[in-house]
Protein backbone atom coordinates (compact mmCIF):
# COMPACT_ATOMS: atom_id res chain seq x y z
CA UNK A 1 0.00 0.00 0.00
CA UNK A 2 1.23 3.46 -0.93
CA UNK A 3 -0.40 6.85 -0.74
CA UNK A 4 -0.18 9.61 -3.31
CA UNK A 5 1.59 11.74 -0.68
CA UNK A 6 4.23 9.03 -0.23
CA UNK A 7 4.70 8.73 -3.97
CA UNK A 8 5.10 12.51 -4.23
CA UNK A 9 7.80 12.40 -1.53
CA UNK A 10 9.65 9.82 -3.61
CA UNK A 11 9.23 11.97 -6.74
CA UNK A 12 10.69 14.98 -4.92
CA UNK A 13 13.66 12.91 -3.71
CA UNK A 14 14.21 11.60 -7.22
CA UNK A 15 13.52 8.04 -6.04
CA UNK A 16 10.21 7.33 -7.74
CA UNK A 17 10.05 4.38 -10.12
CA UNK A 18 8.07 5.46 -13.15
CA UNK A 19 7.20 3.26 -16.13
CA UNK A 20 4.99 3.84 -19.15
CA UNK A 21 1.89 1.65 -19.54
CA UNK A 22 3.76 -0.26 -22.27
CA UNK A 23 6.86 -0.76 -20.13
CA UNK A 24 4.89 -1.96 -17.10
CA UNK A 25 3.40 -4.77 -19.20
CA UNK A 26 6.90 -6.03 -19.98
CA UNK A 27 7.97 -5.53 -16.36
CA UNK A 28 5.01 -7.61 -15.14
CA UNK A 29 5.74 -10.38 -17.65
CA UNK A 30 9.24 -10.71 -16.22
CA UNK A 31 8.63 -10.02 -12.54
CA UNK A 32 4.94 -10.55 -11.88
CA UNK A 33 2.16 -8.20 -10.81
CA UNK A 34 3.19 -8.36 -7.12
CA UNK A 35 6.53 -6.84 -8.06
CA UNK A 36 4.73 -4.06 -9.91
CA UNK A 37 2.74 -3.26 -6.75
CA UNK A 38 5.90 -3.27 -4.65
CA UNK A 39 8.42 -1.59 -6.90
CA UNK A 40 6.58 0.72 -9.30
CA UNK A 41 5.23 4.06 -8.10
CA UNK A 42 3.68 5.61 -11.18
CA UNK A 43 2.58 4.38 -14.61
CA UNK A 44 2.17 6.96 -17.37
CA UNK A 45 -0.66 6.51 -19.86
CA UNK A 46 -1.40 8.52 -22.98
CA UNK A 47 -3.52 9.02 -26.04
CA UNK A 48 -3.44 11.27 -29.09
CA UNK A 49 -6.74 11.14 -30.90
CA UNK A 50 -9.40 13.18 -32.63
CA UNK A 51 -11.63 14.64 -29.94
CA UNK A 52 -14.49 16.67 -31.35
CA UNK A 53 -15.78 17.83 -27.99
CA UNK A 54 -12.93 20.29 -27.54
CA UNK A 55 -12.61 24.03 -27.57
CA UNK A 56 -11.16 27.06 -25.85
CA UNK A 57 -12.37 29.96 -23.73
CA UNK A 58 -10.81 33.28 -24.68
CA UNK A 59 -10.96 36.77 -23.23
CA UNK A 60 -9.89 39.47 -25.66
CA UNK A 61 -9.67 42.50 -23.37
CA UNK A 62 -11.63 45.71 -24.00
CA UNK A 63 -11.33 48.08 -26.94
CA UNK A 64 -11.88 51.81 -26.59
CA UNK A 65 -14.74 52.61 -26.84
CA UNK A 66 -15.73 49.15 -25.64
CA UNK A 67 -17.96 46.64 -27.39
CA UNK A 68 -20.24 43.94 -26.05
CA UNK A 69 -19.59 41.37 -28.75
CA UNK A 70 -22.61 39.34 -29.81
CA UNK A 71 -21.49 37.99 -33.19
CA UNK A 72 -17.86 36.92 -33.21
CA UNK A 73 -15.63 35.57 -35.99
CA UNK A 74 -12.09 34.29 -35.55
CA UNK A 75 -10.40 33.85 -38.93
CA UNK A 76 -13.97 33.72 -40.30
CA UNK A 77 -14.97 30.91 -37.92
CA UNK A 78 -17.97 31.77 -35.70
CA UNK A 79 -17.27 31.77 -31.97
CA UNK A 80 -19.89 31.87 -29.23
CA UNK A 81 -21.30 35.34 -28.53
CA UNK A 82 -23.51 34.51 -25.59
CA UNK A 83 -21.05 35.23 -22.79
CA UNK A 84 -19.91 38.53 -21.27
CA UNK A 85 -18.73 41.39 -23.48
CA UNK A 86 -15.34 40.10 -24.59
CA UNK A 87 -15.46 36.46 -23.53
CA UNK A 88 -16.00 33.69 -26.05
CA UNK A 89 -15.78 29.96 -26.57
CA UNK A 90 -14.40 28.65 -29.83
CA UNK A 91 -15.45 25.07 -30.52
CA UNK A 92 -13.26 22.65 -32.51
CA UNK A 93 -15.97 21.60 -34.97
CA UNK A 94 -17.25 25.07 -35.91
CA UNK A 95 -16.53 25.66 -39.62
CA UNK A 96 -15.24 28.70 -41.46
CA UNK A 97 -17.97 30.71 -43.21
CA UNK A 98 -15.83 31.02 -46.34
CA UNK A 99 -13.79 27.80 -46.36
CA UNK A 100 -16.23 25.32 -44.84
CA UNK A 101 -14.70 22.21 -43.31
CA UNK A 102 -11.22 23.00 -44.65
CA UNK A 103 -10.72 25.36 -41.70
CA UNK A 104 -12.54 25.30 -38.40
CA UNK A 105 -12.39 26.14 -34.74
CA UNK A 106 -9.74 23.44 -34.27
CA UNK A 107 -7.54 25.25 -36.80
CA UNK A 108 -8.06 28.57 -34.98
CA UNK A 109 -6.88 26.89 -31.76
CA UNK A 110 -3.88 25.32 -33.50
CA UNK A 111 -2.97 28.67 -35.11
CA UNK A 112 -3.26 30.40 -31.72
CA UNK A 113 -0.92 27.84 -30.18
CA UNK A 114 1.45 28.25 -33.15
CA UNK A 115 1.64 31.97 -32.30
CA UNK A 116 0.02 33.08 -35.57
CA UNK A 117 -2.05 36.28 -35.72
CA UNK A 118 -5.80 35.64 -35.71
CA UNK A 119 -8.31 38.04 -37.28
CA UNK A 120 -11.12 39.00 -34.91
CA UNK A 121 -14.31 40.50 -36.32
CA UNK A 122 -17.23 41.21 -34.05
CA UNK A 123 -20.47 43.14 -34.08
CA UNK A 124 -22.91 44.30 -31.46
CA UNK A 125 -26.23 46.16 -31.32
CA UNK A 126 -24.44 48.69 -29.07
CA UNK A 127 -25.53 49.57 -25.53
CA UNK A 128 -25.22 52.65 -23.33
CA UNK A 129 -22.22 51.14 -21.55
CA UNK A 130 -20.76 49.39 -24.62
CA UNK A 131 -21.35 51.88 -27.46
CA UNK A 132 -19.09 50.29 -30.12
CA UNK A 133 -21.01 48.33 -32.74
CA UNK A 134 -18.23 46.68 -34.71
CA UNK A 135 -14.59 45.86 -34.50
CA UNK A 136 -11.95 44.30 -36.74
CA UNK A 137 -8.54 43.62 -35.28
CA UNK A 138 -5.81 41.01 -34.93
CA UNK A 139 -4.72 39.11 -31.85
CA UNK A 140 -2.28 36.43 -30.83
CA UNK A 141 -2.15 33.98 -27.95
CA UNK A 142 0.18 36.37 -26.12
CA UNK A 143 -1.90 39.49 -26.71
CA UNK A 144 -5.14 38.28 -25.10
CA UNK A 145 -5.93 37.90 -21.41
CA UNK A 146 -7.00 34.31 -20.99
CA UNK A 147 -6.90 31.41 -23.41
CA UNK A 148 -7.60 28.01 -21.97
CA UNK A 149 -8.65 24.78 -23.47
CA UNK A 150 -11.81 23.37 -21.96
CA UNK A 151 -12.80 20.10 -23.56
CA UNK A 152 -16.15 18.74 -22.34
CA UNK A 153 -15.44 15.18 -23.48
CA UNK A 154 -12.02 13.67 -24.08
CA UNK A 155 -10.14 10.41 -23.75
CA UNK A 156 -13.02 7.97 -24.17
CA UNK A 157 -12.47 4.79 -22.22
CA UNK A 158 -12.46 2.36 -25.14
CA UNK A 159 -14.21 3.03 -28.45
CA UNK A 160 -15.87 1.12 -31.28
CA UNK A 161 -14.16 -0.41 -34.27
CA UNK A 162 -15.86 0.77 -37.48
CA UNK A 163 -16.66 -1.07 -40.71
CA UNK A 164 -18.97 -0.41 -43.65
CA UNK A 165 -21.10 -3.24 -45.05
CA UNK A 166 -22.76 -1.11 -47.72
CA UNK A 167 -21.79 -1.00 -51.40
CA UNK A 168 -20.51 2.57 -51.26
CA UNK A 169 -17.47 4.28 -49.77
CA UNK A 170 -18.56 6.25 -46.72
CA UNK A 171 -16.70 9.09 -45.02
CA UNK A 172 -17.15 9.16 -41.27
CA UNK A 173 -15.54 10.48 -38.12
CA UNK A 174 -13.99 7.01 -38.04
CA UNK A 175 -12.25 7.80 -41.34
CA UNK A 176 -12.88 6.58 -44.89
CA UNK A 177 -14.63 3.22 -44.74
CA UNK A 178 -14.42 1.09 -47.85
CA UNK A 179 -17.48 -0.84 -49.10
CA UNK A 180 -18.22 -4.49 -48.23
CA UNK A 181 -16.04 -4.32 -45.11
CA UNK A 182 -12.96 -3.35 -47.15
CA UNK A 183 -11.34 -1.99 -44.00
CA UNK A 184 -11.87 -1.48 -40.29
CA UNK A 185 -10.74 1.49 -38.22
CA UNK A 186 -10.24 1.84 -34.49
CA UNK A 187 -9.47 4.77 -32.26
CA UNK A 188 -7.94 4.18 -28.86
CA UNK A 189 -4.35 3.67 -27.81
CA UNK A 190 -5.27 0.33 -26.18
CA UNK A 191 -3.06 -0.70 -23.28
CA UNK A 192 -1.53 2.79 -23.25
CA UNK A 193 -4.90 4.57 -22.97
CA UNK A 194 -5.55 6.48 -19.70
CA UNK A 195 -8.98 5.29 -18.56
CA UNK A 196 -8.30 1.70 -19.65
CA UNK A 197 -5.54 1.61 -17.01
CA UNK A 198 -7.83 2.78 -14.22
CA UNK A 199 -11.07 1.12 -15.28
CA UNK A 200 -13.05 2.02 -12.14
CA UNK A 201 -11.62 5.57 -11.79
CA UNK A 202 -9.93 4.90 -8.48
CA UNK A 203 -7.21 7.50 -9.05
CA UNK A 204 -8.48 9.69 -11.90
CA UNK A 205 -11.00 12.35 -10.91
CA UNK A 206 -11.66 16.05 -10.69
CA UNK A 207 -8.40 17.84 -10.08
CA UNK A 208 -6.08 15.15 -11.43
CA UNK A 209 -3.09 16.90 -12.97
CA UNK A 210 -2.38 15.68 -16.50
CA UNK A 211 -0.32 16.29 -19.62
CA UNK A 212 -2.58 18.25 -21.96
CA UNK A 213 -1.60 19.31 -25.47
CA UNK A 214 2.06 19.54 -24.55
CA UNK A 215 1.44 21.55 -21.38
CA UNK A 216 -0.14 21.00 -18.01
CA UNK A 217 -3.85 20.44 -17.60
CA UNK A 218 -6.35 19.08 -15.13
CA UNK A 219 -9.34 16.81 -15.17
CA UNK A 220 -12.17 19.30 -14.64
CA UNK A 221 -15.25 17.11 -14.40
CA UNK A 222 -16.70 13.87 -15.66
CA UNK A 223 -16.81 14.09 -19.44
CA UNK A 224 -20.15 14.43 -21.22
CA UNK A 225 -21.76 11.07 -22.03
CA UNK A 226 -19.68 9.54 -19.20
CA UNK A 227 -21.13 6.03 -19.08
CA UNK A 228 -19.51 3.97 -16.31
CA UNK A 229 -22.20 1.29 -16.45
CA UNK A 230 -21.21 0.11 -19.95
CA UNK A 231 -20.63 -3.63 -20.35
CA UNK A 232 -17.31 -4.81 -18.96
CA UNK A 233 -15.24 -7.95 -19.23
CA UNK A 234 -14.12 -9.88 -16.12
CA UNK A 235 -11.02 -7.72 -15.73
CA UNK A 236 -13.22 -4.61 -15.47
CA UNK A 237 -12.38 -3.26 -18.90
CA UNK A 238 -15.43 -1.83 -20.68
CA UNK A 239 -16.16 -3.24 -24.14
CA UNK A 240 -17.52 0.07 -25.43
CA UNK A 241 -17.02 3.78 -24.97
CA UNK A 242 -17.60 4.10 -21.20
CA UNK A 243 -15.92 6.70 -19.00
CA UNK A 244 -14.92 10.10 -20.36
CA UNK A 245 -13.36 13.17 -18.84
CA UNK A 246 -13.62 16.92 -19.23
CA UNK A 247 -10.20 18.54 -19.21
CA UNK A 248 -8.90 22.05 -18.79
CA UNK A 249 -5.52 23.66 -19.33
CA UNK A 250 -3.76 26.86 -20.31
CA UNK A 251 -3.26 27.11 -24.08
CA UNK A 252 -0.05 28.96 -23.33
CA UNK A 253 2.50 26.26 -22.81
CA UNK A 254 0.83 23.87 -25.22
CA UNK A 255 2.40 22.94 -28.54
CA UNK A 256 1.13 22.13 -32.02
CA UNK A 257 3.03 18.87 -31.73
CA UNK A 258 0.33 17.68 -29.33
CA UNK A 259 -2.66 19.78 -30.34
CA UNK A 260 -3.53 19.49 -34.01
CA UNK A 261 -6.47 20.47 -36.17
CA UNK A 262 -7.89 17.95 -38.61
CA UNK A 263 -10.59 17.60 -41.22
CA UNK A 264 -12.50 14.41 -41.79
CA UNK A 265 -13.81 14.40 -45.37
CA UNK A 266 -17.59 14.93 -45.68
CA UNK A 267 -17.74 15.16 -41.89
CA UNK A 268 -16.03 18.23 -40.51
CA UNK A 269 -13.20 19.60 -38.46
CA UNK A 270 -11.93 18.21 -35.20
CA UNK A 271 -9.01 18.56 -32.84
CA UNK A 272 -6.36 15.92 -32.17
CA UNK A 273 -5.60 16.26 -28.48
CA UNK A 274 -2.63 14.75 -26.71
CA UNK A 275 -3.42 13.63 -23.18
CA UNK A 276 -1.17 11.91 -20.68
CA UNK A 277 -2.38 10.73 -17.29
CA UNK A 278 -0.11 9.50 -14.48
CA UNK A 279 -1.55 6.60 -12.52
CA UNK A 280 -0.28 5.95 -9.01
CA UNK A 281 0.26 2.26 -8.27
CA UNK A 282 -1.35 2.39 -4.81
CA UNK A 283 -1.79 -1.32 -4.24
CA UNK A 284 -2.05 -4.70 -5.93
CA UNK A 285 -5.41 -3.92 -7.47
CA UNK A 286 -4.02 -0.80 -9.19
CA UNK A 287 -0.96 -2.85 -10.21
CA UNK A 288 -3.26 -5.36 -11.87
CA UNK A 289 -5.16 -2.57 -13.64
CA UNK A 290 -2.07 -0.87 -15.07
CA UNK A 291 -0.75 -4.21 -16.36
CA UNK A 292 -3.70 -4.55 -18.74
CA UNK A 293 -2.56 -5.78 -22.15
CA UNK A 294 -3.93 -5.13 -25.65
CA UNK A 295 -5.18 -8.71 -25.90
CA UNK A 296 -7.31 -8.20 -22.77
CA UNK A 297 -9.03 -5.11 -24.13
CA UNK A 298 -12.03 -6.00 -26.24
CA UNK A 299 -14.19 -3.75 -28.37
CA UNK A 300 -17.20 -4.16 -30.61
CA UNK A 301 -17.16 -3.87 -34.39
CA UNK A 302 -20.00 -1.71 -35.64
CA UNK A 303 -21.43 -1.15 -39.09
CA UNK A 304 -21.17 2.60 -39.68
CA UNK A 305 -23.28 2.42 -42.85
CA UNK A 306 -26.28 2.07 -40.52
CA UNK A 307 -27.34 5.63 -39.82
CA UNK A 308 -29.11 4.84 -36.56
CA UNK A 309 -28.37 5.42 -32.88
CA UNK A 310 -28.00 1.72 -32.23
CA UNK A 311 -25.91 -0.09 -34.75
CA UNK A 312 -25.64 -3.86 -34.75
CA UNK A 313 -22.42 -5.24 -33.30
CA UNK A 314 -20.89 -7.54 -35.90
CA UNK A 315 -18.16 -9.02 -33.73
CA UNK A 316 -15.88 -8.49 -30.76
CA UNK A 317 -12.17 -8.06 -31.34
CA UNK A 318 -9.27 -7.24 -29.06
CA UNK A 319 -6.60 -4.59 -29.56
CA UNK A 320 -3.84 -7.11 -30.20
CA UNK A 321 -5.83 -8.30 -33.20
CA UNK A 322 -6.58 -4.74 -34.30
CA UNK A 323 -2.91 -3.80 -33.97
CA UNK A 324 -1.82 -6.79 -36.07
CA UNK A 325 -3.21 -5.04 -39.16
CA UNK A 326 -5.89 -7.62 -39.86
CA UNK A 327 -9.04 -8.96 -38.22
CA UNK A 328 -11.45 -11.62 -39.33
CA UNK A 329 -15.20 -11.04 -39.37
CA UNK A 330 -17.69 -13.54 -40.75
CA UNK A 331 -14.80 -15.43 -42.36
CA UNK A 332 -13.54 -12.36 -44.16
CA UNK A 333 -10.05 -10.99 -43.54
CA UNK A 334 -10.22 -7.23 -43.11
CA UNK A 335 -7.36 -4.72 -43.02
CA UNK A 336 -7.33 -2.55 -39.92
CA UNK A 337 -6.08 0.98 -39.49
CA UNK A 338 -5.71 3.15 -36.40
CA UNK A 339 -7.06 6.70 -36.27
CA UNK A 340 -5.31 7.86 -33.15
CA UNK A 341 -1.55 8.17 -33.29
CA UNK A 342 0.19 5.55 -31.20
CA UNK A 343 3.57 7.09 -32.05
CA UNK A 344 2.46 10.35 -30.43
CA UNK A 345 0.85 8.53 -27.49
CA UNK A 346 4.13 6.69 -26.84
CA UNK A 347 5.97 10.00 -26.99
CA UNK A 348 3.55 11.61 -24.51
CA UNK A 349 3.85 8.68 -22.08
CA UNK A 350 7.65 8.99 -22.31
CA UNK A 351 7.62 12.78 -21.85
CA UNK A 352 5.32 12.60 -18.83
CA UNK A 353 7.51 9.88 -17.36
CA UNK A 354 10.51 12.17 -17.82
CA UNK A 355 8.75 15.08 -16.11
CA UNK A 356 7.93 12.89 -13.10
CA UNK A 357 11.39 11.31 -12.91
CA UNK A 358 12.93 14.81 -13.04
CA UNK A 359 10.69 15.92 -10.15
CA UNK A 360 8.94 18.54 -12.32
CA UNK A 361 5.52 16.92 -12.13
CA UNK A 362 3.90 15.55 -8.98
CA UNK A 363 0.64 13.68 -8.64
CA UNK A 364 -2.58 15.11 -7.27
CA UNK A 365 -5.22 13.53 -5.11
CA UNK A 366 -8.53 13.79 -6.98
CA UNK A 367 -10.95 16.16 -5.24
CA UNK A 368 -13.87 14.02 -6.32
CA UNK A 369 -13.85 10.77 -8.25
CA UNK A 370 -15.47 10.35 -11.66
CA UNK A 371 -18.97 8.93 -11.09
CA UNK A 372 -19.07 5.13 -10.98
CA UNK A 373 -22.77 4.77 -11.52
CA UNK A 374 -24.45 7.11 -13.88
CA UNK A 375 -26.86 6.19 -16.62
CA UNK A 376 -26.22 7.68 -20.03
CA UNK A 377 -29.63 8.53 -21.50
CA UNK A 378 -30.58 8.86 -25.16
CA UNK A 379 -32.60 11.76 -26.57
CA UNK A 380 -36.18 10.85 -27.36
CA UNK A 381 -38.38 12.92 -29.60
CA UNK A 382 -41.42 13.70 -27.44
CA UNK A 383 -43.98 16.37 -26.62
CA UNK A 384 -44.00 18.52 -23.45
CA UNK A 385 -46.52 16.24 -21.70
CA UNK A 386 -44.52 13.08 -22.41
CA UNK A 387 -41.49 13.87 -20.24
CA UNK A 388 -40.76 10.76 -18.12
CA UNK A 389 -41.05 11.14 -14.34
CA UNK A 390 -37.58 11.02 -12.81
CA UNK A 391 -36.75 8.39 -10.27
CA UNK A 392 -35.23 9.48 -7.00
CA UNK A 393 -31.61 10.34 -7.48
CA UNK A 394 -28.87 8.80 -5.48
CA UNK A 395 -26.81 11.27 -3.52
CA UNK A 396 -23.07 10.76 -3.57
CA UNK B 1 16.05 -3.04 -65.16
CA UNK B 2 14.46 -0.04 -66.88
CA UNK B 3 11.07 1.12 -65.65
CA UNK B 4 8.57 3.68 -66.77
CA UNK B 5 5.15 4.73 -65.53
CA UNK B 6 2.79 5.94 -68.21
CA UNK B 7 -0.82 6.89 -68.81
CA UNK B 8 -2.22 5.45 -72.01
CA UNK B 9 -5.25 7.15 -73.48
CA UNK B 10 -7.06 4.98 -75.98
CA UNK B 11 -9.47 6.60 -78.45
CA UNK B 12 -12.95 5.01 -78.38
CA UNK B 13 -12.29 3.00 -81.55
CA UNK B 14 -9.27 1.30 -80.00
CA UNK B 15 -10.68 0.13 -76.69
CA UNK B 16 -11.45 -3.30 -78.05
CA UNK B 17 -8.02 -3.92 -79.57
CA UNK B 18 -5.62 -6.25 -77.72
CA UNK B 19 -2.77 -3.74 -77.78
CA UNK B 20 -1.46 -4.51 -74.32
CA UNK B 21 -1.26 -8.18 -75.14
CA UNK B 22 0.98 -7.29 -78.10
CA UNK B 23 3.20 -5.19 -75.85
CA UNK B 24 3.84 -8.29 -73.83
CA UNK B 25 4.12 -10.82 -76.63
CA UNK B 26 5.86 -8.89 -79.40
CA UNK B 27 7.84 -6.34 -77.39
CA UNK B 28 8.67 -8.50 -74.34
CA UNK B 29 7.61 -5.83 -71.90
CA UNK B 30 6.61 -6.67 -68.36
CA UNK B 31 3.56 -4.63 -67.55
CA UNK B 32 1.86 -3.86 -64.30
CA UNK B 33 -1.53 -2.21 -64.67
CA UNK B 34 -2.01 0.27 -61.84
CA UNK B 35 -5.36 1.71 -62.84
CA UNK B 36 -7.73 1.13 -65.72
CA UNK B 37 -10.91 2.68 -66.95
CA UNK B 38 -12.13 1.08 -70.13
CA UNK B 39 -15.72 1.30 -71.29
CA UNK B 40 -16.47 -0.02 -74.78
CA UNK B 41 -17.35 2.83 -77.10
CA UNK B 42 -15.70 5.44 -74.90
CA UNK B 43 -12.17 6.75 -74.47
CA UNK B 44 -10.15 4.37 -72.30
CA UNK B 45 -7.39 5.09 -69.82
CA UNK B 46 -4.71 2.79 -68.52
CA UNK B 47 -2.11 3.71 -65.94
CA UNK B 48 0.73 1.23 -65.96
CA UNK B 49 4.28 0.52 -65.10
CA UNK B 50 6.33 -0.97 -67.92
CA UNK B 51 9.65 -2.66 -67.42
CA UNK B 52 12.27 -4.35 -69.54
CA UNK B 53 16.03 -4.74 -69.39
CA UNK B 54 16.52 -1.71 -71.62
CA UNK B 55 14.88 1.66 -72.04
CA UNK B 56 15.11 1.21 -75.79
CA UNK B 57 12.81 -1.80 -75.66
CA UNK B 58 10.27 0.20 -73.67
CA UNK B 59 10.42 3.04 -76.20
CA UNK B 60 9.88 0.61 -79.10
CA UNK B 61 6.76 -0.66 -77.38
CA UNK B 62 5.47 2.82 -76.73
CA UNK B 63 6.16 3.79 -80.35
CA UNK B 64 4.07 0.83 -81.43
CA UNK B 65 1.18 2.13 -79.29
CA UNK B 66 1.56 5.66 -80.65
CA UNK B 67 1.49 4.34 -84.21
CA UNK B 68 -1.95 2.92 -83.43
CA UNK B 69 -3.28 6.23 -82.18
CA UNK B 70 -2.75 5.73 -78.45
CA UNK B 71 -1.79 8.87 -76.61
CA UNK B 72 1.15 8.12 -74.33
CA UNK B 73 1.76 10.42 -71.38
CA UNK B 74 4.52 10.05 -68.87
CA UNK B 75 3.24 9.75 -65.36
CA UNK B 76 4.61 12.90 -63.82
CA UNK B 77 2.68 12.93 -60.58
CA UNK B 78 3.25 11.16 -57.34
CA UNK B 79 2.05 11.08 -53.77
CA UNK B 80 4.04 13.15 -51.33
CA UNK B 81 3.71 13.16 -47.56
CA UNK B 82 4.44 16.29 -45.57
CA UNK B 83 6.48 14.84 -42.71
CA UNK B 84 6.10 18.01 -40.65
CA UNK B 85 2.34 17.93 -40.55
CA UNK B 86 1.84 14.13 -40.54
CA UNK B 87 0.86 12.96 -37.06
CA UNK B 88 1.36 9.23 -37.77
CA UNK B 89 -2.28 8.45 -37.03
CA UNK B 90 -2.44 5.77 -39.71
CA UNK B 91 -5.87 6.72 -41.10
CA UNK B 92 -4.43 6.64 -44.66
CA UNK B 93 -3.27 3.04 -44.30
CA UNK B 94 -6.88 1.90 -44.06
CA UNK B 95 -7.59 2.89 -47.66
CA UNK B 96 -4.23 1.94 -49.16
CA UNK B 97 -5.06 -1.35 -50.83
CA UNK B 98 -1.62 -1.67 -52.43
CA UNK B 99 0.07 -1.45 -48.99
CA UNK B 100 2.28 1.42 -50.10
CA UNK B 101 1.33 3.18 -46.87
CA UNK B 102 1.85 1.15 -43.75
CA UNK B 103 2.08 1.62 -40.01
CA UNK B 104 3.05 -1.00 -37.47
CA UNK B 105 4.85 -1.93 -34.27
CA UNK B 106 7.10 -1.04 -32.63
CA UNK B 107 7.45 2.64 -33.57
CA UNK B 108 4.06 3.17 -35.27
CA UNK B 109 5.52 5.71 -37.68
CA UNK B 110 3.93 5.97 -41.11
CA UNK B 111 5.99 4.37 -43.86
CA UNK B 112 5.52 5.03 -47.58
CA UNK B 113 6.84 2.69 -50.25
CA UNK B 114 6.62 4.67 -53.46
CA UNK B 115 7.22 1.58 -55.58
CA UNK B 116 3.97 0.03 -54.38
CA UNK B 117 1.85 3.17 -54.88
CA UNK B 118 -0.74 2.80 -57.63
CA UNK B 119 -1.77 6.45 -57.43
CA UNK B 120 -5.37 5.74 -56.56
CA UNK B 121 -5.26 8.90 -54.42
CA UNK B 122 -7.73 7.54 -51.85
CA UNK B 123 -5.27 8.49 -49.11
CA UNK B 124 -5.43 12.18 -50.03
CA UNK B 125 -8.94 12.68 -48.69
CA UNK B 126 -8.53 10.07 -45.96
CA UNK B 127 -5.73 12.05 -44.28
CA UNK B 128 -7.18 14.06 -41.38
CA UNK B 129 -4.33 16.57 -41.32
CA UNK B 130 -4.26 16.98 -45.10
CA UNK B 131 -0.62 15.98 -45.15
CA UNK B 132 -0.80 13.92 -48.34
CA UNK B 133 -0.64 15.76 -51.64
CA UNK B 134 -0.45 14.79 -55.28
CA UNK B 135 2.54 16.57 -56.78
CA UNK B 136 3.34 16.94 -60.47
Amino acid sequence: MKTIAQINERIKKGEAVVLTADEVVEFAEKNGVEAVAKEVDVVTTATFGAMCSSGAFLNFGHADPPIRMTKILLNDVPAYGGLAAVDTYIGATECSLSEGIKYGGAHVIEDLVAGKPIKLEATSPGTDCYPRREITTYLTLDSINQAYLYNPRNAYQNYSCAVNTSDKVIHTYMGTLLPRMGNATYATSGQLSPLLNDPYYRTIGMGTRIFLGGGIGYVAWEGTQHNPLANRTENGVPTAGAGTMAVIGNLRGMSTEFLRAATFTNYGTTLYVGIGVPIPVLDEEMARFVCVRDEEIVTNVYDYSVGRRSRPSLAQVNYKELRSGQIEIQGKKIRTAPLSSLAKAQKIADLLKGWIVDGKFTLTEPIMGLPKSRVNTPLDIIGPDEIPVEEEEEIG
Amino acid sequence: MAKKRVILIFPAALTEEALVYKLVRDYQLAINILRAKITPGEEGRLVMEISNSTEKAIERGLDYLRSHGVLVEELGHEIRIDQDSCIDCGACTGVCLSDALSISAPDWKLKFDKEKCILCELCVSACPTRSIKVVF
